[in-house]
């Protein structure tokens, strides 16, 4: 009885705390909201008419909700292994931020999926993936994996997510029973939404530029820029805005870390890019596509070159501790990596994995107008959750907001 | 004698079957029958397509006296022959004495809806394969009834060439959404 | 229009309340339908295929004005269906592209076209980097080109059945691939597997004009298709598993296109794979094509 007390009180604790706001913060969900309903809207129009309302065609059959999709995998996936250092080795400093990383990665998920179902050209049909009610097709499909992993994935993190903070609500410890094997169980899975995801594409012999053993690894690395990027920022708009005191040398491991994942990003980028160049063989075509563009077919070129930039960029910046450490070059390294990473790993791995397609035609592929419009809403969709989860868990873990004293809003 | 009952021993596998549709009123319907070559197989060929009321060729060949110097021609003068022209006029295929049957190189008569016979003397392998359905077109039952057409169908027997043809319309390129 | 009652901006334009409410009715018992024992078709029991066949029957009947037929044959016994196609044959008219569009029911507008002719430089050979599948000349054979046309090439290693994440494309008995259109949920992963360019998406509402429609129907075949599901040749499933030819084969004006039974020695496949050269296409892929590519020359 006490216990359900205790949970209305938290229900209605985190309402208020949702709803209580400075101007910045109501304009910020005026935004969101704007682009959510604009994203329905175009949505409903995608369903009635069909995905005709896309750029998509039978030539490129896959472009910007499954890139977005793909980019955002890596970064549910990476916000989840900076859990690796603060557990394994219980560095404190990190451990602060693991919170925000796995809130972060229930928020891409709930992109992911949403990414998915905006996708497919029957989402009234989505519950035939559903085990039982309707078919998966086991094992052989990867994408039936996925939905699995991605799904299980979520689940996990956020009984993790909501156990901690319930906890801390009501003043106590999480419990390690709970928390640490489920936590553990994250860090293979994280990996796992990853590689099942890269697998995705790698397992289509059809696709030379995805049907290469280094497109796993490969995703696992620019994940490792991608995600702590979000994270970086995030947690340095909390320590702005909030009294949750997260120290520098938090930031700078973490900088240090994403110099590592995007050297070895871009090590990756360049032994493909190297094996596709060297050997020139018919398979050259796509990274040909992505690079230099065939004949007049150049759209996707200078977004190439600009993801290089950024890339390279990002890794010098992050390398060099005097540079790390400077806020400002920080977090332009930061926007270099997150840029570079979206470019690289959305239309950067999707559209050229098309074009030329299958009988070797080029369609020129770029998002229309409805696409960009459904993806911003799923992105302004997921920034909302994450919003809202942030409202209410750093008043928790500052102690601000507990079971026993009225909810302060901060 | 052997290879020319060898000939028509193949012949008689092949059963055809002359529809009447387009048959002028002139032409007896020829038909064999014979144990098809594939149980339960029958070959059906439809009428050669001559030229309209050019059959039979004897109603005005009967008062003429046959000629077979190489000349330029004054009633069939549509007929431009490209199909070794060098080494061959009207009457190595058509026959002197009855101009309804054609006649193979051995002198054996041929009636027109058994050209091919003539076709093949050159063409074998042509031949062969047209018999076994791989070369020209089939109609009818993958596993039963199939209706065959003659060389002469598709190959102008004086211009064998295949004419070229006007393609249906291409495939719209994909477009992008209008707006 | 009966819009007069609808509160404005309560219903996507062009919906009235009572075709929301049918809309809504039909799809919740679809759903019902479906979920209820009523699944994928190849898993479906002979009679209640037989009644599923028959509401399908009855709805294309309303929908077109017309007679329906909509068969539920099975594959034969002893039999896996091949085809072979002669490129030294081939002039790229086109005939079977459009034959096919009219037997098979396809979308005309936005047009759907289960079978691509592509033109080739005779001196690049079999290329796809170079194949022009718009060529427009008066009359074909273009000078310098052969033609390479290409559908579903029914593979026995099918990569498309492989990856689709519901089951919903899978490999008959007789080898021919076909989809469940009530089952996919048009992801298009399958689309993305095939090497072929084989599979084909309905991005809008299919159209198909009553008066051209074909009433002989197959349900993994030519029976109408709706917006967002994948579909692709089928072999003429509507016609071959009664033992007709393929609508291609029939219409093709140079008997390029050859059909049958691979496990019949005396078929006309057999004797293009024993006498002739013969080709697959990016056999290097290991998708093991039933469609065989040769030059009868």
């Amino acid at each position: 009885m006490n216990e359900l007390r205790q949970f209305s009180r938290f229900v209605s604790g985190s309402v208020r705390l949702v709803t209580r706001g400075n101007g910045a913060y109501w304009l910020w969900l005026f935004v969101l909201t704007v682009l959510i309903l604009s994203g329905a809207e175009a949505f409903a129009r995608q369903v009635r008419s069909g995905l005709v309302v896309t750029a998509m065609r039978d030539q490129v059959s896959w472009g910007f909700y499954i890139g977005n999709f793909t980019f955002l995998v890596g970064v549910a996936a990476a916000a989840v292994v900076l859990v690796i250092p603060a557990y394994v080795y219980n560095w404190k400093p990190i451990r602060e931020i693991v919170i925000f990383g796995e809130l972060l990665a229930v928020s891409a998920i709930v992109m992911c999926l949403l990414f998915v179902l905006v996708d497919i050209g029957r989402p009234d049909r989505f519950w035939h993936l559903l085990p039982i009610v309707g078919h998966m097709n086991f094992p052989q499909s990867i994408l039936a994996w996925d939905v699995l992993v991605l799904n299980l994935y979520f689940i996990v993190n956020f009984i993790v997510v909501t156990h901690i903070l319930y906890r801390a609500f009501h003043g106590k410890h999480y419990s390690k029973k709970v928390v640490v094997p489920l936590v553990l169980l994250s860090i293979p899975m994280a990996v796992g939404i990853h590689t099942v995801t890269a697998f995705l594409y790698n397992g289509l012999a059809a696709r030379p530029y995805w049907n290469s053993s280094i497109l796993a690894p490969q995703f696992l690395a620019s994940a490792f820029c991608s995600g702590p990027a979000i994270l970086l920022a995030v947690v340095q708009l909390l320590r702005r805005f909030t009294k949750f005191e997260i120290q520098d040398e938090a930031i700078w491991k973490v900088a240090e870390m994403m110099a590592y994942a995007t050297f070895i990003n871009l090590f990756l980028h360049g032994a493909e890019a190297f094996k596709e160049y060297y050997s020139n063989t018919e398979h050259a075509l796509y990274t040909r596509y992505w690079f230099q563009g065939i004949g007049e077919h150049r759209t996707l070129v200078p977004y190439a070159w600009t993801a290089v930039v950024l890339n390279v960029a990002a890794f010098i910046l992050f390398i060099t501790p005097k540079a790390r450490k400077n806020v400002v070059l920080l977090n332009v390294g930061c926007l270099a990596t997150y840029a570079g990473c979206y470019i690289d790993k959305g239309m950067g791995l999707i559209i050229p994995g098309l074009t030329p397609d299958a009988l070797g035609e080029i369609y020129e592929y770029y998002p229309s107008i409805a696409e960009l419009r459904v993806a911003a809403g799923v992105f302004a969709l997921g920034f909302l959750v994450f919003t809202l989860m942030l409202k209410v868990a750093v008043p928790i873990l500052l102690g601000e907001f507990h079971g026993t004293k009225p909810a302060t809003t901060s | 004698m052997k290879r020319a009952a060898a000939v028509l021993s193949l012949l008689l596998l092949v059963l055809v079957v002359v529809r009447s549709g387009r048959a002028r009123a002139e032409t007896p319907p020829q038909t064999r029958q014979a144990p098809p070559p594939v149980a339960g197989e029958t070959l059906e060929v439809p009428p050669p397509p001559f030229s309209d009321g050019i059959y039979p060729c004897n109603t005005c060949h009967d008062s003429l006296k046959p000629n077979p110097t190489r000349r330029v021609l004054e009633f069939h003068d549509e007929i431009q022959l490209k199909h070794d022209e060098q080494h061959r006029w009207c009457l190595d295929c058509h026959d002197a004495v009855n101009r309804d049957v054609l006649h193979l190189a051995s002198g054996q008569k041929l009636s027109f809806d058994e050209s091919y016979m003539l076709c093949g003397q050159c063409h074998g392998e042509k031949l062969r394969d047209w018999r076994a359905g791989v070369h020209g077109r089939r109609t009818g039952q993958w596993n039963g009834h199939k209706t065959y057409l003659l060389c002469v169908h598709c190959h102008s027997p004086h211009q064998p060439h295949f004419k070229p043809l006007a393609p249906k319309p291409a495939p719209k390129p994909p477009m992008r959404p209008i707006r | 229009m009966e819009t007069d009652e609808v509160p404005e901006g309560k219903l996507p334009k062009g919906v009235t309340r009572r075709e929301f409410a049918s809309i809504a009715a039909a799809a919740a018992a679809g759903w019902l339908t479906t979920a209820c024992g009523n699944r994928r078709l190849h898993e479906i029991p002979k009679d209640k295929l037989r009644s599923a066949v028959a509401r399908m029957e009855a709805e294309y009947a309303a929908q077109y004005g017309r007679a329906v037929r909509v068969s539920d044959t099975g594959p034969m016994d002893d039999v896996v269906f091949a085809y072979a196609l002669d490129i030294s044959r081939c002039v790229g008219c086109r005939r079977c592209v459009h034959a096919c569009v009219e037997e098979n029911n396809q979308s005309r507008d936005p047009e759907v076209q289960w079978i691509r002719v592509l033109s080739m430089d005779k001196e690049k050979g079999v290329d796809f980097k170079d194949a022009n599948p718009y060529y427009a000349p008066e009359t074909v054979p273009e000078e310098g080109h052969f033609y390479v046309p290409t559908a579903c090439q029914h593979c026995r290693n099918a990569p498309c059945t492989k990856v689709c994440p519901t089951g919903a494309t899978w490999t008959e008995k007789d080898g021919i691939v076909v989809i469940d259109y009530d089952w996919c949920i048009g992801c298009r992963y399958c689309m993305a597997a095939c090497p072929y360019g084989a599979r084909h998406f309905n991005w809008g509402k299919p159209t198909l004009p009553a008066e051209q429609v074909n009433t002989n129907m197959h349900v993994l075949g030519n029976r109408p298709r709706q917006q967002g599901v994948v579909e692709k040749c089928t072999f003429c499933i509507q016609r071959v598993r009664e033992g007709r030819y393929p609508a291609c084969v029939e219409v093709c004006p140079v008997g390029a296109r050859k059909f049958g039974n691979l496990l019949d020695p005396k078929s006309e496949i057999r004797y293009i794979i024993e006498n002739k050269r013969v080709l697959l296409l990016k056999p290097e892929l290991n998708t093991m094509p039933k469609f065989f590519y040769f030059y009868g020359t």
